[in-house]
């Protein structure tokens, strides 16, 4: 067996990353006591505009198109597209008070069909497999430190030899949890979360933080989509290989804590299950079983976490409830 | 001189529900006002709109002599108004100094400066608080106490408490009025929202009564006494006693030794308890809120897993029987009938988005042989306790989610005893209700105990468990820390036993 | 003061007659039809033109007729499957899974068995041995459920997963047919269900189901438990009820029915098993159920709106160029409008100055 650790850790956060945003976002989303489990359909929506926005972009520029600009479009279509997915459900679970659980359900069928049709579309109208050129590609798919860090023996490789989505999304998980624990506007959120009525007896605007920590929290998850189409799925649109990535991310909230720090690690931990079968073949294990490996080790994952009991470890108290205020 | 705060002419609906009706009202620096009046009479409405909550109908606020518009919390707090709510407004897994922070929003983000900012004021006034401990690891006097810090860390001049001392002990009462006091002697405005009559004679300097949402009257506490008080808040003269009758032909109908319980995380709920209660006598529970009440009343209908001790039941001409083993349904069927009204009253005993027939079905459902639901029988208890109770709903399929507080738990009492039981255990069955309402259920239990039946009764009104109970068994931390006579104990002793082993920690 | 109250305030809504409800309930069915229409001509499309061909496609020929009753047979299944889920509050949404594993199950005995047994007890066997493995399916997470109180709605979901995984290394190993195929060989014939009016005749035994799901749910003890034990479960427990059992019948039960519904798709439609045999029934079977207010009889009408959308859309891609996963948009749009539409139901909006002097009893 050829085992190299170097390249299976590299594969696994890469991997991991998409994991990493789905995850982050929706721990923002349910910080605020927003159970949103449409980010499946987040991330397929993320993924086609993306993948559209970058597309477009490199047909209307031609041999002239920038990479930083195509990253930077792909980045944005992504976002906004994850913010108008969850501003749809914020409308529904937060000013109708609709049930969260099905609108989240309802998200992920709609998502997904959005995510799909778009794909279609574009190869309908291209015919084949829609593709960008490879001189953009490599502007997703490249390492951005520079040559001499990457070629430091086992830590290039493990450290610096990743996309910049890699770094972006360490950036921000970083930032998240900053922002969680070290900020005022980061104490009233968690406030929200865990009780919309002291945060509102406080004089918190509770429904402005729902809102926002949800659109937002659906933007960044939605970029998870983008990265794995851009990068993993090497900019062509394929939804088998997406399907599953969002309610992994959902699994892994709970697993990491609601803690965004938490997120790092364990977005990796999946990111290298998800390759395991590719990289550590196992003669007899045959490799449609070895797939599901990650999804049987959330649903033991689920499984311990419910045996957990510490208070610090529950989540947000008032996750997945309506808030009315006149409610007497 | 201007007034603190003055409310002109204050009217709030809610929906076709005049909640408040044209309220004058005002208080002064340096002054305890109590705000009397019944449950539903609109004293928390009405001070809700102070503290932004609410926001009137019609009327005028005035703070300091200047109108003001409160629209939220925030507002409120900007006009030196601070409410400590009922509920606590209080977020578990925060320290006491992220609390205090939530909703401070000039300066600089820094917890340590809040955490020092709470100490100081502690220090001040005795309180006792550390800034870093987490709410859930504090008992509710604490927790109270952090509500309170948290308006005086704003600069509050303005105090608004709501029923404070609901869930403190006699002894924990005493500290806060002691703490009022003090507050009041610092040129506070502080407002009292109380039904307790004896509160009102102890602290305040003047009272506010409210009825069915208008002020009635503003009258100096020295001037007053309490059944004129009474009269005012009730609108007609009432008589506050229960027709008490001595238990007749008491015969032990539950024996309970060493009872212990453990909740699912191994902490001891119940420890070694032990009483008897007699058919023919109501037996009164006492005890600061969570010393293990719910537990006890839970284990003997079956519902909590029980770790050691026995529960021996004598029905009536029968013989003996151990309770403990058998499944909730077994203990119900055998006649031990459990009326526990939670604080949201439809949690448990109730579904409330059924009417009142399906919610009869609760009792008798598993009954008869074959796969359907017998709907009947139900009907005709639903009926019964319709017509005899004199529950107001339009019919008795309306879910009683819809029903007013006092016909929930009409419904709720009134379903144990029409499944005639022979030991009959209620808890907080007056939880929220009105005086009037209050007494028929009071009257109810008298009734089922005038019947031979063993009543048992967690109340949380030491008054009305004094005039109620036959004896009063005192819990404190899980354990019994006494039995007394109910006629001749006295509101302190009962007091003190409830504080006496541990010293009066919220187990929750 | 007037001027001083917000713009917009709520409350909530006590009674409303029964007609009004569903007259803002068809209200919302426009609003997400014209809003498809938006999407339409986004597409490209004439919106108008576009539904014609949904409904010329699916309604105007009888091959589509059959076409869309053949699709609606295992929505309007797994719809009345998850009911009692769903009343219970029990987010079952494995059912993509339990499918998949009834249909396996079925599999297994039209592919090893069909020699030894006549066509009849042949079927009937499938059929069991499709109920059980579905109800096993549905009883793994169920199980935790009941037991440790783990999540359901993730674990059913992983669930899907991994049945989907087993189908497909069976379908390129064990069970598979010519080597390298990475298919499963035909079912012999008499293994696949008869037809009655040229669909095979599972619609029968669906509509069997929804006279049986509408008595159970409402006039049986178990419906009753179910029902409690959705509002809440202290007072199910405080009346006695087994609620870790409860929990474990109803998930099984409901595993039950979707693992039917797999052995109908399988036998039925399919007359063979891959891992795509559940096509995303057990996502869309939640719509049908919420749609409906978990009326059996709602059911109906809308697993067969729903299977006209989706056959439309198959249409629409042939005839315009249209993708036909706009059936999944528009299906998400009326279920989206559907659930904002419950609000206006439940509460009243108070305009500044219109005072409305609806009934309302909160004291």
């Amino acid at each position: 067996m050829n085992f190299n650790l170097a390249g299976l850790i590299k594969a696994a956060v890469l991997n991991g990353t998409p994991l990493l945003f789905g995850t982050s976002g929706e721990i923002l989303t349910e910080k605020s006591g927003n159970l949103n489990l449409g980010v499946e359909g987040l991330m397929f929506m993320g993924g086609a505009f993306g993948l559209a926005g970058a597309f477009w972009y490199d047909r209307a520029a031609g041999a002239g198109a920038s990479g930083l600009v195509a990253v930077l479009i792909a980045l944005l279509c992504s976002f906004l597209a994850g913010c108008a997915g969850s501003l749809i459900f914020s409308f529904l679970t937060i000013s109708l008070r609709a049930n969260q659980n099905v609108t989240g359900l309802a998200l992920t069928i709609f998502g997904t069909g959005i995510g799909q049709f778009v794909g279609e579309q574009m190869r309908l109208k291209v015919g084949g497999n829609i593709s960008i050129s490879n001189a953009l590609k490599g502007s997703f798919a490249n390492p951005v430190l520079p040559k001499a860090l990457q070629d430091i023996p086992f830590l290039g490789q493990v450290l610096f030899s990743y996309n910049g989505f890699v770094y972006l999304g360490i950036a921000m998980a970083i930032v998240m949890s900053v922002f969680l624990n070290r900020t005022r506007k980061g104490l009233y959120l968690k406030a929200v979360g865990e009780s919309p009525s002291t945060a509102d007896a406080a004089g918190i605007n509770v429904t402005r933080y729902k809102y926002l920590a949800t659109v937002i929290g659906g933007g960044i998850s939605a970029i998870g989509g983008m990265v794995y189409t851009m990068t993993i799925a090497g900019t062509v649109w394929n939804h088998t290989a997406l399907s599953g990535e969002g309610w992994v991310a959902v699994a892994l909230v709970i697993f990491c804590l609601w803690k965004p720090l938490n997120a790092l690690w364990g977005s990796v931990l999946f990111g290298g299950l998800m390759i395991m079968y590719l990289r550590v073949p196992i003669s007899f294990i045959p490799s449609q079983i070895y797939k599901v490996v990650p999804y049987i080790v959330t649903a033991i994952v689920l499984v311990i976490v419910s045996l957990r009991q510490r208070k610090e470890d529950q989540p947000p108290q008032s996750l997945g409830l309506p808030y009315f205020r006149e409610e007497r | 001189m201007t007034h603190a705060v003055e409310l002109k002419n204050i009217t709030k609906r809610f929906g076709s529900t005049v909640a408040n009706d044209k309220v004058d009202l005002y208080v002064d620096s340096g002054v305890i006002m109590s705000l009397l009046g019944e449950n539903g009479s609109g004293k928390t409405t009405l001070m809700n709109m102070l503290a932004g909550i609410y926001f009137p109908d019609e009327g005028q606020i005035f703070v300091g002599g200047k109108e003001v518009s409160i629209r939220s919390p925030r507002d409120a707090y900007e006009n030196g108004i601070g409410m400590i709510h009922q509920h606590f407004k209080l977020i578990d897994v925060f320290t006491a100094a992220e609390n205090v922070a939530l909703g401070i929003n000039e300066g600089k983000y820094d917890l340590k400066k809040v955490a020092a900012g709470v100490k100081e004021i502690s220090d001040k006034y005795g309180f006792g608080i550390d800034p870093d401990k987490k709410i859930y690891e504090m008992s509710v006097s604490e927790k109270q106490t952090v509500e309170i810090i948290k308006v005086l860390y704003r600069g509050a001049n303005i105090l608004i408490l709501d029923e404070p001392t609901a869930v403190l002990t006699p002894q924990e009462t005493e500290k806060l009025f002691g703490i009022l006091k003090a507050m009041k002697a610092d040129g506070k405005a502080i407002i009292l929202i109380t039904h307790k009559l004896n509160e009102v004679m102890a602290v305040s300097d003047v009272v506010a009564v409210l009825r069915k949402g208008q002020h009635i009257k503003t009258v100096r506490t020295e001037e007053t006494n309490p059944q004129a008080l009474t009269e005012m808040m009730v609108g007609r003269a009432v008589s506050l006693n229960i027709d008490r009758m001595e238990p007749k032909d008491p015969k032990p109908r539950l024996t309970v030794a060493g009872l212990t319980c453990r909740d699912s995380e191994g902490v001891t709920k119940l420890e070694n308890v032990g009483f008897i209660a007699y058919s023919g006598e109501i037996l009164g529970i006492a005890g600061i809120a969570g010393s293990g009440q719910k537990e006890l009343l839970e284990a003997i209908a079956g519902l909590r897993p029980i770790s050691s001790g026995s529960i021996i039941y004598t029905p009536e001409g029968k013989i003996p029987e151990e309770l403990v083993g058998k499944t909730p349904m077994e203990i119900k069927e055998a006649g031990v009938a459990l009326a526990f009204v939670p604080e949201d009253r439809l949690g448990m005993g109730l579904v409330g988005g059924m009417g009142m027939t399906e919610n009869m079905m609760l009792r008798t459902w598993n009954k008869g042989r074959g796969i359907f639901v017998n709907r009947k029988e139900p009907e005709k208890v639903a009926e019964q306790v319709y017509e005899f109770l004199e529950v107001v709903t339009p019919s008795i399929d309306y879910p009683v989610r819809k029903l007013s507080g006092g016909n929930v738990q009409k419904v709720l009492v009134g379903r144990e005893i029409a499944s005639s039981p022979s030991v009959l255990m209620s808890a907080y069955a007056v939880r929220g209700l009105d005086i009037n309402t209050s007494y028929i259920i009071y009257n109810l239990m008298e009734g089922q105990k005038s019947k031979g039946v063993a009543v048992i009764f967690v109340g949380e009104d030491l008054d009305v468990l004094l005039q109620l109970a036959d004896r009063i068994l005192v819990l404190c931390d899980g354990k019994v820390s006494g039995i007394v006579d109910a006629r001749t104990t006295t509101k302190e002793e009962v007091g003190l036993l409830m504080t006496q082993v541990g010293g009066g920690k919220d187990a929750n | 003061m007037n001027e001083k109250t917000p713009l917009i305030r709520l409350a909530k809504r006590e009674d409303m007659s029964k007609k009004k409800i569903w007259m803002i309930r068809l209200l919302a069915l426009a609003a997400a039809i014209l809003i498809g229409m938006i999407i339409f001509a986004i597409a490209g499309a004439n919106p108008i033109n576009a539904y014609g061909t949904m409904i010329a496609s699916s309604l105007g020929k009888k091959s589509g007729i059959r076409q869309v009753v053949k699709n609606a047979v295992p929505l309007l299944g797994v719809g009345l499957a998850l009911a009692p889920c769903f009343r219970m509050r029990y987010w079952n949404i494995g059912a993509e899974g339990q499918i998949t594993m009834g249909a396996m199950a079925a599999s297994y005995f039209a592919l090893y068995w069909y020699a030894k047994l006549p066509s009849a007890v042949l079927l009937l066997v499938m059929a069991l041995a499709g109920m059980l493995f579905g109800a096993f399916w549905a009883a793994v997470p169920a199980i935790f459920k009941a037991r440790w109180g783990t999540n359901e709605t993730l674990f059913t979901l992983m669930m899907n997963y991994i049945a989907i995984g087993i189908v497909a290394w069976l379908q390129g190993g064990p069970w598979e047919g010519k080597p390298g195929s990475q298919i499963i060989p035909m079912f012999d014939s008499k293994a696949v269900l008869p037809k009655i009016f040229g669909v095979h005749c599972g619609w029968i035994l669906v509509l069997l189901l929804v006279v049986f799901m509408f008595i159970y749910m409402n006039y049986t003890k178990h419906g009753y438990e179910i029902a409690v034990l959705g509002e809440s479960e202290n007072t199910a427990r405080y009346a006695g009820m087994n609620v870790a059992k409860v929990t474990l019948r109803t998930a099984a039960l409901s595993g039950a029915i979707c693992g039917l519904v797999g052995f109908m798709t399988a036998s039925g439609v399919n007359q063979t098993l891959y891992s795509d045999v559940a096509g995303g029934v057990g996502f869309t079977a939640i719509t049908v159920c919420w749609l409906s207010q978990l009326n059996p009889f709602a059911m109906i009408v809308i697993s067969l709106l729903l299977a006209i959308l989706s056959r439309g859309s198959s249409g629409l891609q042939t005839a315009l160029g249209i993708p036909a996963s706009i059936s999944d948009i528009i299906t998400g749009i009326i279920l989206l409008c559907m659930l904002g539409c419950e609000f206006f139901i439940n509460y009243r909006i108070i305009w500044r100055h219109k005072e409305s002097s609806g009934k309302e009893a909160s004291v």
